[in-house]
């Protein structure tokens, strides 16, 4: 177990160091360059500027320099923000993409075994039909369409009963959170329903649940005893991915709800070709996403004592 | 490893809890309550407050509230005392007298040595502004800015602490309106030594010198100005408190937080929410935010679009009241006439009024005479595909699929449609790497001369690099004169042998619609300066 | 599914199986057994055999969902491919006279003759210089339209104020109110920078057939009373556009006008000829990217999964690798790297960028069955009877996985469609003037509130295509895959 963990992080650590030497290739192939602004400039102005970002050196010098610093843990100074360490810019706003984030993915994972469940114990009754259905909107529906609805939603919603039922955007309190992370938890959760409800007519009818009944259990134990339990199992293993993606995906959503968050940030970067901004936050998502995958691996390992994840790296 | 799996789980989570409250907005301080705030959201953030490395709209936004400079922008964009009391000035130089009673927010004195350290830091070649070209109508600054001299040698000094003495590169006109600029702003020494890098990167890492002080900078979410009490003239300061609690681009989003009662002012709509306006019986305003968009042709070597002929079939084929009216469809707008914008003052009266151009009116079938004999001249059967440059926004992209479909059906010209990113545009607007390109030039300062000088040889922003001597001569003729009604004359001979020669295609000058709750008044917009304007806003007593 | 598990091992557990059946091993005599009675009857197959194939055709028909879906998917594809032919308008045609209109069927519109220049009326005898103060102007005594207001212009002349100065115009698309204290009077169209002229032209964007125009006398401030007229605007087209569309038209003549039933957008441009050439767009990268995507996948997967060993590792923990980038952080960075050039649409830097992050996934999928396949015992058989290599994968392996990797595909195309529509949603998709349902939805969503077929529409169809994929391929997952047969 202990190898096996070893050899992950290695792996990952291999991988990280790659993320970094590709995005720093891609930046560098990219033409135009951070430091043009709106009004041109003189060219000793331009040298000047170039000196101070170490953009005069040979390119295989700057690489060098950049990945002496990543080790260090220091991802460099902004060029748009030009007193803010990229540094500063992750530990501002991180917490509050991982935030709305980890929100979104409790909001789709308790949705998607709730409603899960409700569509595989109503199984072809009205109820499986009408999540059924919502699930299919979820699916097929993209993020904006929900976050540009959802926001007018709350907003004549706000306007009818005169009060400030949710807040339309801005970031803070839990109220804040409710909408956004919704909003960016819809997708995986119609998907997690679809997954559940699979998972749960699958073991409905496995020996032991038989066994159960057999014993004269009540439904209600043997459905959260054993069903749920063992069905709950393949929705532990996509959360990993899912997090990710969903902490990633959350540009739309941030800036439609106003949300300081990083994906706005990368956004932003990408426009105004903010080579330090871009590659310290793609190096910084990327080790997210390779040790969150391990970490998931590792914990599913744990909770399922039948699947020995040594075993499985094999295949 | 179970347990330490958990431990990173648990770190992680309490991170996330210790984060989060730090950034609370004061979104729940809601607009109607008694109190004297006004809210406001930003569509971005402002990258920083270093009024010596700011370019940008929002900086200026900010700075012109929380810093002073020697002048500032009055009601209707005059200028008025700032710091300094009253000032002399003449052909060599100026003379500015400051008022013993203007402080910091620390409660220690402005003085002329704040000045000189700001203007000489902004030609240093060591700060790189971007903006130090602003300073070159002072003696050597230019000089100074390229390395050749010592920043000392900069013309400003300080005969005592409360003179600013300016010596002149060369008669400069309109200096009285650069000292209100951001750039021009004051830094007191100790205090930037004291920060290092870190000067103005937070809302601790300032002092301030104008009438609100910024109290909180939550970034990317939200900031806070507070009034300042050591301000010389805090009693004509109605608002207590300037309030941004958002921060967003998305433009709906915005619209939402006006209509939520979130903010009080809702800084420019679009062509699509006039209607939304409308519906909501909203009280809408408008006015010329100064910006100028045009073509630009690239007169390099070998472009298709150095032939005259070919730009004047493009500019006679152009239909500006169309244009105006059905796709920028923003009320108000004024068709492009020439180089310098309508709104711009002239020697007494509007510099337009001085100077009339006529309206072009398109004329389809001349176009298609000029394009045969532009293909004459190239001695081509036909011309090749044009590049049309263009950036990311949504108008640019339909302005572009406009022109392509105008060019195509009236004179058969094929548009080949470049949209980039913002930087990698201007990459290639430096390397030439186009035929047309969609450009907007926005003024400094309240003088013709900010887009007189745009299309001389020697400007960097002239990116189609247009070169004609007489205009160069007239625009130097014009700089070398303190005489307004000489240099004005200049300015709009230069103006009309640039738009003879079709060096550019005028569009339109830009206006934008806004709309304010009632409770509020006395916001005023600026063409130049920083826009919107709360310093002489206050909030109605009369309604809750 | 370790590598260690070779057929031997499979052999030794059937015979020692065998030896474990009770019955057997006892002895008997020959007379003990009588030859039995052959039962035709059991013999012949009473229904044809169902082949794989035949198998998997009937799944999905006797599935309601997946018949459905498969029908949408047959429409999309007529939608986009026969469409064109026969809506035959041409989607970037642009009419600077119908912007942003709803569906219309049959909408007609009288010539009239070209606007001739009009100059508002300047009155000589209004003293130029402004007296009044704002609050005492009164409101402009008279107001009404100079000859027959038209959606080409409106003319407006008004009784002079004494002592303004200018006047402002307002227009709105609902009566005002017409309370004291000039608030919502609607959009501010223009000003009259002097007292004495009393006349404005409007030519804005007139695409109602009512307005209300207020004029607001000036001196500095606006007065607080104003005028205000209601015009009613007649349906009209000027005589050159006119007879762009029909030669031999005069004035005073009815024209019908082209019918948009799915609206026009912000350029007057036909929405239902766009969806159809965004469609072009929009699936070319949902089918294209995904097929190369399996394509690699299958090279990439079979060699791994056939050759084994170190080729396996590698190409496995590069695959991981690829997996573990970011994939949006990613496509939008490969995308600014490849750059765009003039002219170019777009589509295929995005193309590449998704092939390359997204062909693991399959990779690793067709691995895992050629691993699993490998080991059957037909395969075994085959190669006792002395298969090359090649052949057994060509003829036993791949085919045998055509139906996970099908099911993949199905799946893989949604999500490329909602990639592309995503990243044209932040602006970093297709280049204009190509469209794409992403790129319009773009387009359209600032409008959704006053204009809500531009966005709607697309939105409609992105979702209408990624539900048919989504049911198609669980129908076909449900037929050609039986181990991952769904239970419901």
């Amino acid at each position: 177990m202990l190898k096996y963990t070893l050899h992950r992080l290695l792996t990952g650590l291999i991988t990280v160091f790659f993320i970094a030497t590709i995005t720093f290739a891609a930046m560098h192939l990219v033409p135009g360059d951070p430091i043009s602004g709106a009004k041109a400039m003189s060219p000793e102005i331009r040298a000047n500027l170039e000196r101070k970002y170490g953009l005069d050196q040979p390119v295989l010098h700057q690489y060098k320099v950049y990945l002496t610093n990543i080790v260090k843990g220091d991802f460099g100074i902004s060029y748009t923000q030009q007193n803010r360490s990229v540094n500063d810019i992750i530990r501002d706003h991180f917490p509050v993409s991982a935030t709305l984030g980890v929100l979104a993915i409790l909001i789709a994972a308790f949705g998607g075994v709730i409603f899960g469940s409700l569509t595989a114990l109503f199984r072809n009754k009205a109820p499986d039909h009408l999540i059924m259905f919502l699930v299919i909107l979820g699916i097929s529906v993209p993020s904006f369409v929900f976050a540009a609805l959802g926001q007018y939603g709350v907003t004549e919603l706000n306007r009818f009963t005169g009060k400030d039922i949710l807040p339309v955007g801005g970031w803070g309190t839990l109220s804040h959170m409710l909408l956004p992370s919704l909003v960016l938890g819809l997708g995986t959760m119609a998907f997690l329903v679809r997954l559940m409800r699979s998972s749960i007519l699958e073991v409905m009818n496995l020996d032991y649940v038989r066994t159960a009944k057999a014993k004269g259990l009540s439904p209600m134990r043997i459905f959260l005893g054993h069903k749920l339990r063992n069905a709950v199992l393949p929705v532990i293993t996509v959360l990993g991915p899912a997090i990710a993606a969903i902490t990633t995906g959350g540009f739309v959503v941030e800036s439609v709800f106003a949300i300081p968050g990083l994906g706005r940030y990368f956004v932003q970067a990408v426009q105004q070709l903010d080579y330090t901004v871009i590659m310290g936050l793609t190096v910084f998502y990327g080790s997210f996403l390779v040790f969150m995958v391990i970490a998931v691996d590792i914990i599913y390992g744990l909770i399922d004592p039948r699947i020995s994840v040594a075993k499985r790296s094999a295949v | 490893m179970k347990n330490s799996t958990l431990v990173i789980f648990m770190q992680l989570t309490a991170t996330v809890a210790l984060t989060t409250p730090g950034l609370t907005s004061s979104a729940l301080a809601a607009t109607g309550s008694a109190n004297k705030t006004l809210s406001y959201a930003l569509s971005t953030e402002p990258p920083q407050l270093n009024s010596l490395k700011s370019t940008d709209t929002e900086s200026f936004f900010i700075l012109g509230h929380t810093m002073e400079g020697l002048t500032r922008y009055g009601k209707s964009g005059e200028i008025v005392p700032g710091v300094a009391e009253k000032w002399t000035m003449n052909d060599q130089g100026a003379t500015f007298t400051l008022r013993k009673n203007a402080k910091w927010s620390d409660g220690k004195p402005v003085t002329a040595k704040d000045f000189l350290f700001s203007w000489r830091a902004l030609v240093n070649p060591k700060t790189a502004s971007e903006y130090a070209f602003i300073m070159y109508p002072v003696k050597n600054a230019e000089a100074i800015n390229k390395g050749k001299l010592d920043p000392k040698e900069l013309g400003v000094s300080a005969p005592d602490d409360y003179t600013v003495k300016v010596v002149f590169e060369k008669p400069c006109g309109y200096f009285l309106g650069l000292t209100a600029f951001g750039s021009f702003m004051p830094i007191r020494e100790d205090f930037y030594n004291s920060k290092k890098d870190r000067y103005a990167a937070d809302a601790g890492d300032l002092v301030y010198n104008g009438p609100f002080m910024l109290t909180k900078w939550t970034h990317g979410a939200s900031l806070a100005l507070d009034k300042n009490p050591n301000y010389w003239n805090k009693d004509r300061i109605a608002l207590d408190r300037i309030d941004i609690p958002y921060i967003t681009p998305d433009n709906n989003a915005r619209f939402n937080f006006f209509k939520d009662n979130k903010v009080d002012l809702l800084e420019t709509l679009n062509k699509d929410d006039l209607q939304k306006a409308q519906a909501e019986r909203l009280k809408m305003k408008n006015f010329a935010d100064g910006t100028l968009l045009f073509l630009e042709f690239n007169f390099r070597d070998k472009r298709p679009t150095a032939n005259k002929n070919l730009r004047k079939a493009i500019a006679s084929v152009f239909n500006a009241d169309e244009y105006v009216n059905r796709v920028v469809g923003i009320p108000g707008t004024k068709a492009g006439l020439g180089l310098i914008p309508q709104w711009l003052r002239g020697s007494k009266d509007l510099f337009r009024k001085e100077h009339p151009m006529a309206a072009r009116k398109a004329n389809v079938a001349e176009g298609k005479k000029l394009i045969e004999l532009a293909k004459k001249e190239m001695g081509v059967t036909s011309i090749p595909p044009l590049v049309w440059l263009t950036g990311d926004t949504p108008l640019s992209a339909k302005e572009a699929e406009y022109f392509q479909s105008l060019l195509k059906t009236t004179l058969g010209l094929e548009l080949k449609i470049d949209k980039q990113i913002f930087k990698q545009r201007l990459a290639k607007m430096s390397a030439g790497d186009f035929d047309i390109v969609a450009a907007g030039w926005g003024p400094d300062y309240s003088d013709p001369m900010t887009f007189a000088e745009l299309m001389t040889s020697w400007n960097e922003n002239n990116r189609g690099q247009y070169k004609n001597a007489a205009y160069d001569k007239l625009i130097r003729s014009a700089q070398a004169t303190a005489h307004a009604t000489t240099r004005m004359t200049a300015m709009a001979d230069a103006e009309k042998l640039a738009i003879d020669d079709f060096a550019i295609l005028p569009l339109f000058e830009r206006t934008k619609v806004y709309v304010h709750h009632d409770r509020v008044e006395g916001i005023v917009r600026h063409a130049v300066g920083p826009d919107p304007d709360f310093t002489m806003a206050s909030i109605k007593t009369t309604k809750q | 599914m370790s590598q260690t598990f070779s057929g031997d091992s499979g052999v030794a557990e059937a015979v020692k199986s065998s030896d474990l059946h009770p019955g057997t091993g006892a002895a008997f005599n020959a007379d003990d057994f009588e030859p039995a009675v052959r039962i035709n009857r059991f013999q012949g197959l009473s229904r044809p055999s169902l082949s794989y194939w035949s198998d998997a055709w009937m799944r999905p028909k006797k599935n309601r969902k997946a018949t459905v879906s498969l029908a949408m998917v047959v429409f999309l594809a007529l939608f986009t491919l026969v469409g064109p032919f026969l809506w035959r308008i041409d989607p970037s045609a642009q009419d600077m006279a119908r912007i942003s209109e709803g569906p219309t069927f049959a909408k007609t519109a009288v010539v009239i003759d070209e606007a001739a220049s009009w100059t508002a009326p300047e009155l000589s005898g209004i003293p130029a210089a402004p007296t009044a103060s704002a609050e005492n102007l009164l409101a402009p005594a008279t107001l009404e339209a100079d000859g027959v207001p038209s959606s080409q212009a409106v003319r407006l002349k008004w009784a002079p104020v004494t002592g303004a100065s200018a006047y402002a115009v307002y227009r709105s698309e609902t009566k005002p109110s017409g309370k004291v204290g000039t608030s919502e009077l609607g959009v501010p169209i223009g000003e009259v920078d002097a007292g004495n002229k009393v006349g404005y032209e409007d030519t804005f964007n007139l695409e109602r057939s009512e307005y209300f125009y207020s004029i607001v006398p000036k001196n500095g401030e606006e007065a607080s009373k104003f005028t205000t007229l209601r015009v009613v605007l007649p349906s009209t087209i000027a005589l050159s556009a006119a007879q762009a569309l029909k030669s031999d038209i005069k004035v005073g003549e009815t024209l019908h006008l082209s019918a948009h039933p799915f609206g026009t957008d912000y350029l007057g441009r036909d929405l239902l000829s766009r969806l159809m050439s965004g469609a072009r767009v929009s699936l070319f990268i949902g089918f294209f990217a995904p097929l190369v995507m399996i394509f690699l996948g299958i090279v990439i997967g079979g060699a791994a999964g056939y050759t084994g060993g170190r080729t396996d590792n590698l190409l496995m923990a590069f695959a991981d690798f690829v997996l573990a980038l970011p994939f949006l952080l990613f496509m939008i960075l490969f995308k600014i790297a490849f750059g765009v050039g003039a002219g170019e649409s777009g589509i295929f830097p995005m193309l590449v960028a998704m092939v390359i992050l997204s062909w693991p996934s399959s990779a690793r999928l067709v691995r895992g069955q050629i691993l699993q396949l490998r080991e059957s015992e037909f395969v075994m058989a085959s190669k006792l009877l002395g298969a090359r290599p090649i052949y057994l994968l060509f003829r036993h392996l791949l085919p045998n996985t055509m139906g996970v990797i099908l099911v993949s595909l199905t799946f893989a195309i949604p999500s490329a469609i909602f990639t592309e529509a995503f990243l044209s949603f932040i602006g970093m998709g297709v280049a204009p003037p190509t469209p794409s349902w992403g790129s319009m939805c773009n387009d359209g969503i600032q409008t959704f509130l006053t204009h809500p077929h531009e966005f709607l529409f697309p939105a409609i169809f992105i979702s209408i295509t990624v539900l048919s994929f989504n049911l198609l391929g669980d129908g076909l997952r449900d037929a050609l895959d039986p181990r991952m047969r769904s239970t419901s």
